[in-house]
């Protein structure tokens, strides 16, 4: 009888590129001088379920037209955000400038394991849910029902620590679910 | 030059032991004229027996012993304690557990007033402070080199060339058998179990290759790394270890489709991170080298990164990490 034990047939690779649900948002606003001003240009953004992440208020520069300039970093689900300058105005708040942050630095990192059994949302989630940092790609090859399926992963981060903490936090979920991940040295 | 006669005893005479004395052999002459040293050979032990003469074991002798013919009624601590001579070579197998019987014949060894030169694991990883402890008491050297990397240099190379540097972190690929496996993998597309029995039939890879690839080779190697270049007083037990079982074509395919591959790497740093497991190294890393080679990326704070790649087993290429250390004993 032939042997094929030493044949080996390739799993095909299946690429999922998936959708943005948080981003990061960098704001430049301007607040009337006169108290509580600074609370009343916040809260809509806990209300939209948003994160601040930092504030930069100069009370000492003014703008010509005598309003305060603010800093902003918050997170926001991307379909609050248009919701959120509508408030702002509603407010009386300027919105000068809206940016959204960059994912600058990536990295690869492989899973092996019964990935697909263990709810890849869920790992996935873990990190999008963060706002700073993201999955950005996902190939999975499987090679067969309850056999060893294996995923590369890009992490994308608004910085290196931010990468960092996205990978423990990949980490930590893949070690519940007896999923092995191999990062970059 | 002025001659020094060096006396020597093999205590283990498997490949690392009868290399040591192959190499001693060749390069005896040479030696002398260099260094101005002597190697003579005046005692071999092994389980089949020993031998011993004061004016340098004969080649008979050394045949005799290898065939198997029983030599004496005398033991290898006998020839340690009784035969005078100035560097005791351990080179017995390792035993990662009690790290014996080397670390008897090295104790021994520095009580009776012998330089030590070991490429055994078990004695410098388990016991490593008071091996160094006991070496200062009685003025006496232990080198063990050829214990990291084979014939790659890392202990002398930070020691000595690199002496004024602060080292941050050594990573690299410390076994061989992994190496040749994952390489095997990734370039035929072949699964593991299939690369493991190749390994096993060319002689790579041990009967029992879980030493190897579960990484407890590559961790007992990061913990002789950590205690003599870091200061650590690490043990096996330190180490964070994962092996390479679980690595699959598939990963090495998606590993190789994003620019990188996946090797056993060893990871020790000045903050005392100590962990063996599989890692992505890009393709133009220098730690990517393929089939049995070692490698190490050595950062620092003065010279930045220093990569060294050579072969990492084999008796010849152990004997040169040992003939070194004992060179470097007299100079």
């Amino acid at each position: 009888m032939e042997d094929r034990s030493y044949f080996y047939l390739p799993p095909p690779i299946t690429t999922i590129n998936k959708k943005v649900i948080t981003m990061k948002v960098s704001m430049s606003i301007e607040l009337k001088d006169i108290p509580g001003q600074l609370v009343h240009a916040l809260q809509p953004i806990s209300n939209l379920g948003g994160n601040i992440r930092s504030v930069q208020h100069q009370r000492d520069k003014k703008t010509p037209s005598g309003r305060i300039p603010l800093q902003l970093v918050l997170e926001i689900e991307e379909r609050s955000l248009n919701i959120l300058v509508e408030r702002l105005k509603e407010r009386g708040v300027n919105v000068v400038r809206i940016g959204e942050e960059r994912l600058k630095d990536s990295m690869v990192v492989l899973l092996i394991g019964h990935i697909v059994h263990s709810d890849l949302r869920e790992t996935i989630d873990s990190i999008d849910s963060t706002g700073f940092a993201e999955v950005v790609e996902l190939s999975l090859s499987m090679p067969g029902v309850d056999m060893t399926s294996s995923a590369s992963v890009t992490l994308s981060a608004i910085g290196k620590e931010e990468l960092k903490d996205a990978l423990d936090i990949l980490e930590a979920t893949a070690e519940k679910k007896g999923i092995m991940v191999i990062s970059s040295i | 030059m002025k001659q020094e006669t060096v006396r020597i005893s093999i205590i283990g005479f498997g490949y690392v032991g009868s290399g040591v004395a192959e190499v001693i052999r060749r390069k005896r002459e040479a030696i002398a004229r260099k260094h101005g040293i002597d190697l003579k050979i005046v005692g071999i032990a092994d389980l089949k027996g020993v031998i011993a003469d004061e004016q340098g074991v004969s080649e008979e002798a050394i045949r005799a012993l290898k065939a198997g013919e029983k030599q004496g009624d005398m033991t290898s601590l006998d020839i340690i304690r009784d035969v005078a001579h100035e560097v005791m070579v351990e080179t017995t197998p390792t035993n990662v557990e009690t790290g014996e019987p080397g670390l008897t014949h090295i104790i021994t060894a520095l009580e009776s007033g012998r330089h030590v030169v070991t490429s055994n694991k078990g004695p410098i990883a388990l016991e490593y402070q008071k091996l160094m402890e006991l070496a200062a008491k009685h003025g006496k050297e232990i080198k063990f080199e050829a214990a990291v990397g084979g014939a790659m240099p890392i202990i002398s190379l930070v020691r000595e060339n690199l002496a004024g540097n602060g080292v941050m972190s050594i990573k690299g690929i410390l076994n061989g058998t992994c190496n040749y496996i994952l390489t095997r993998m990734a370039e035929e597309d072949l699964p593991y179990e299939h690369v493991l029995k190749e390994a096993q039939e060319i002689g790579i890879a041990e009967t029992d290759p879980s030493k190897d690839i579960e990484g407890v080779d590559t961790a007992v190697k990061l913990v002789i790394l950590a205690n003599s270049i870091f200061g650590m007083n690490a043990t096996y037990n330190d180490v964070k270890v994962v092996g390479i079982s679980e690595i699959t074509p598939d990963a090495l395919k998606l590993a190789n489709d994003a620019g990188y591959v996946i090797k056993l790497i060893g990871d020790v740093d000045s903050d005392g991170r100590l962990e063996v497991a599989p890692r992505l190294v890009p393709k133009d890393d220098p730690l990517n080298v393929g089939g049995t080679l070692n490698v190490a990326t050595i950062k620092t704070d003065l010279a930045g990164e220093i990569t060294v790649i050579g072969k990492g087993a084999g008796p010849i290429e152990a004997a040169s990490a040992i003939l070194s250390d004992i060179i470097g004993i007299y100079s």
